[in-house]
């Protein structure tokens, strides 16, 4: 068993081919908790023409990448990722394993974890060692932030949206070692991924954009919502929500910002018509500046913002596109 | 006959769970009476069902675990046309995280026994966990789809459904039993009728506690939680707002005129 005893390990993803940002940001995270355990880090790699890629994870800081690279595992495929995993983990043991928060992480993560009888923590917001080196995943809950642990069994799993660790630099002089997996054959097919489609979208990706327009409860019905994407569009930003637009049937859950959503950090967020929930405001991260408009001067959102403006946002929204369209006008011309 | 277990949970009313904060001092949550309701994306594993039910010869059983009250919300459940309603109550099941719940509710699905498709809400709207469902179908040792949000296809032992995935779908083909959670995309959960009210009266909630399930104690509630939850911490704001007063257009131009100054206009 070697030096694997107790690795930190990141179940990596790939779409089309492309590891997903999420997995670097874990690997960089994973990396840090490696050497402070002074443990190496491990990474699972499941896909079809993904040897090249593999070497990504290395230069991203990982020491090893377990690769199944077969037309078979193209896809997510639930059974034949969820038996590699477990078997592979059943012979590796590792301390820690991180799996990104996305729509394949949140299906696996649970299903791994319970085959191997574990504990997981859902979309953690940081990651830490305690003083016995326990792993401490924090999530935010009622107003403050949790410490989950799982001091028993191992590992110990945690689930992390994209954006909340930076990117690592990477590194392609790093050495590491790329370990091929067979697919097993024995595997029951009561399950299967027909077809995989993936719709174009419109507008400016959250997790990356620049400026990030979220709309609440307070956009009062579908014309209020309007009047905010109005304002993103004016502003070229990404559209985000809250979980009482999303319910109200106003946002898709895809535009959700929050712990169970997207996690963004632009240079401007605007916050329309919310009232600062914690289960929301955790989803933004590092914003250079942060602007809210509520038309209850006591919201808590006000606590949690650079700029504020008290006024109904059905009202005041307009009137912002109205001067944001005159400065950039201006701006043209001069 | 398809006999369909939906599993509901009773949380805190999310519209007033904002009320539910941590004490400062004591670390422990103040609930400050936040009534139970059923968790909900659980009404839509619920309509799901009751959707099904129209259609096919098709039995409904409701599992829920929980305290006392949250026999409340299976009532309900029954009320909406449920056939057979089941709690698992026993103070041993508390302080249970996912797996402890995902292996208790196991244990009584085994109990329930026929069972062809089981449907969960995708996620709780208190712990925000999403793993109860797909755990349950390790347990079982049955596959699962998870944020189903169409099913394609509802034939006796085998099930096409749509998936949500990053931007688009994937179609899932599955051979019940099958464990399915659902997001809000599928359906619209109706309402409770007077009739349906009327009907779940005569309707008895079958009770198990901890014997009835014949599972040691060290399998469920808080010992047999692999995670614990170690400490509540608060947190503090580093921003405090300036307010921009003024008219409304005086408001609008002063912001831009600083989003300009910073540089992110």
């Amino acid at each position: 068993m070697e030096n694997s005893q107790g690795s930190v390990w990141v179940l990596a993803e790939q779409i089309d081919c492309q590891i997903l940002g999420v997995s670097f940001q874990l690997i960089g995270q994973a990396r840090k908790l490696a050497d402070e355990l002074g443990t190496s880090v491990e990474s699972v790699l499941l896909g079809d023409h993904i040897q090249e890629q593999a070497r990504l994870l290395i230069a991203a800081g990982a020491d090893k990448v377990y690769l199944g690279n077969s037309p078979q595992l193209e896809f997510y495929q639930p059974e034949i990722y969820c038996e590699m995993i477990v078997n592979l983990a059943r012979e590796r043991q590792p301390a820690i394993m991180l799996i990104g928060s996305t729509f394949m992480g949140r299906e696996l993560a649970p299903l791994v974890a319970a085959r191997l009888q574990t504990g997981l923590t859902a979309h953690c917001i940081d990651l830490v060692l305690d003083e016995n080196k326990i792993l401490d995943a924090k999530i935010p809950a009622y107003g403050g932030l949790l410490s989950i642990m799982c001091p028993q069994k191992r590992p110990q799993m945690a689930t992390v949206a994209q954006g909340v660790f930076p990117k690592p630099e990477l590194d392609e002089t790093r050495t590491g070692e790329i370990i091929p997996l067979d697919v097993p054959v024995d595997i029951s097919r009561r399950i299967q991924t027909l077809e995989v489609v993936r719709e174009a979208t419109d507008g400016v990706a959250l997790e990356s954009a620049p400026v990030v327009v979220a709309g609440g409860a307070g956009a009062g019905d579908p014309e209020g919502w309007s009047k905010i994407a109005d304002l993103a569009r004016a502003l070229n930003a990404a559209l985000g929500s809250t979980r009482p637009a999303v319910d109200e049937g106003w946002a898709d859950l895809e535009t959700m910002i929050g712990q169970s959503g997207k996690v963004v950090s632009p240079e401007l967020y605007i916050g329309v018509g919310l009232s600062g929930e914690q289960q929301h405001m955790v989803g933004i991260n590092n914003a250079q500046v942060m602007v809210a408009i509520n038309n209850d001067a006591k919201s808590p959102v006000f606590e949690q913002v650079d700029y504020g403006i008290v006024d109904d946002c059905r009202e005041f929204v307009p009137a912002l596109i109205k001067k944001i369209k005159e400065y950039q006008e201006k701006k043209v011309t001069c | 006959m398809l006999n369909i277990i939906v599993c509901v949970k009773a949380v805190p009313d999310p519209k007033e769970a904002c009320n539910i904060k941590i004490d400062p001092h004591s670390k422990t949550l103040m609930r400050c009476d936040v009534p139970l309701v059923v968790n909900p994306l659980d009404k839509n594993a619920m309509e799901a069902a009751l959707q099904l039910k129209e259609q096919f010869d098709v039995h409904i059983s409701v599992l829920s675990m929980g305290p006392p009250e949250a026999g409340n919300i299976v009532k309900e459940c029954l009320a909406l046309g449920a056939d057979q309603g089941f709690l698992l109550c026993d103070p041993a099941f508390g302080g249970a995280d996912a797996y402890a719940t995902a292996f208790t509710l196991a244990k009584g699905i085994e109990k329930i026994g026929a069972y062809d498709v089981i449907i969960c809400g995708m996620a709780s709207s208190d712990g925000s966990t999403e793993w109860v469902g797909p755990e349950i179908a390790a347990i079982l040792n049955i596959p699962v789809v998870t944020m189903v949000k169409e099913i394609v296809e509802s034939d006796r032992d085998r099930w096409k459904v749509k998936a949500s995935l990053e931007n688009g779908y994937r179609l899932m083909q599955v051979k019940l039993p099958a464990v399915f959670t659902v997001t809000r995309d599928l359906n619209t959960p109706r309402t409770l009728s007077f009739s349906g009210i009327i009907k779940a009266r005569t309707k008895e909630i079958t009770r198990w506690a901890i014997s009835d399930l014949g599972v040691p104690a060290e399998a469920v509630g808080l010992k047999g939680s692999p995670t614990i939850v170690s400490e509540l911490s608060s947190t503090e704001s580093k921003r405090e707002a300036e307010i921009i007063a003024g008219t409304r257009e005086e408001k609008a131009e002063f912001l831009v005129q600083k989003l300009a100054d910073v540089g992110v206009l």
